[in-house]
């Protein structure tokens, strides 16, 4: 799980063009938007692609979005579980 | 009779910023728009993250506006200020990068953070989002420079009371080449705004 979320913040930071952004100065605990690291809407779109393109993982409800997306813990998990 | 008036320009050309004709900046080591645009806007410091998410062609225009409008006082005009910017080659680098998401159909994964920039009048709309201009904008894609059209356009909706300040200009990133000229009027200054002089002003460093 450790290397998935260390694997995840490098993934993100480049599909998310978060420049000056280190791996470790993200929380994977802290919410990725609003007040964490501030992701907008289309941040929202990139991580959906992110997810079927690296891990070929389709979210089936967009409503569970709000829920997988919350963290990168919570991204990291989903991902242990419906990966095949 | 109304009249609008030039009051201050700015030119990004060769790696280098001018203002007014002077030289402001110069990064001779970039050998990209990318890199240019980092360089600038370290030096700048706007502080403003959104920048990195932005396309390489709308992070020219957003560092030329911040050349052009960061030390001018624009309370007076914000909500009537509007853009209208022209360029020979629109967002073609960028359509570019989204069409190789979706050439092929066994890896089809078009990125939404490329393609929400695959017009130019999304760069009008981040330089409007900075500065909270409110004014009306139009992007037009012409050959070269056309300094009739931006200026008659320009004034005429100053003429007819759609806005009392404008931005102008054109900024234009092609495979090999990058450029941005910006210039800002309004209803007082020295120099009257038409297009001798806008086109004046675009060869000052020529």
């Amino acid at each position: 799980m450790e290397k998935l979320i260390e694997k995840l913040k490098v993934e993100i930071i480049e599909a998310l063009n978060l420049e000056d952004m280190e791996p470790e100065d993200i929380d994977e605990k802290e919410s990725l938007f609003g007040e964490g690291l501030g992701l907008d809407s289309i941040d929202a779109l990139e991580l959906i692609v992110l997810l079927e393109k690296e891990y070929g993982i389709k979210i089936q409800n967009p409503k569970d979005g709000q829920k997988i997306f919350f963290s990168i813990e919570t991204m990291a998990q989903f991902i242990k579980e419906n990966q095949k | 009779m109304k009249e609008l008036f030039i009051n201050k320009y700015c030119h990004i050309k060769n790696n280098k910023v001018f203002v007014d004709g002077e030289l402001v900046f110069a990064e001779s080591d970039a050998d990209s728009l990318r890199a240019f645009a980092k360089s600038l806007y370290r030096h700048l410091k706007p502080s403003y993250n959104k920048f990195f998410k932005m396309d390489e062609i709308s992070k020219l225009g957003f560092l030329a506006a911040e050349v052009l409008l960061g030390n001018v006082d624009l309370s007076e005009y914000q909500e009537d200020i509007s853009v209208v910017l022209s360029n020979s080659h629109s967002t073609l680098i960028t359509d570019k990068k989204h069409q190789a998401t979706i050439n092929d159909d066994n890896n089809f994964f078009p990125s939404p953070s490329v393609f929400v920039y695959t017009l130019p009048n999304i760069m009008i709309g981040e330089i409007s989002i900075r500065y909270k201009l409110k004014g009306e904008n139009a992007f037009f894609i012409v050959e070269n420079f056309n300094a009739n059209l931006i200026a008659s356009h320009i004034n005429n909706l100053f003429l007819t009371n759609k806005s009392k300040a404008f931005v102008g200009g054109w900024v234009n990133q092609s495979e090999d080449d990058f450029e941005a000229f910006l210039y800002f009027a309004s209803k007082s200054g020295e120099l009257v705004h038409n297009a001798m002089e806008v086109n004046r002003i675009f060869n000052v460093i020529a």
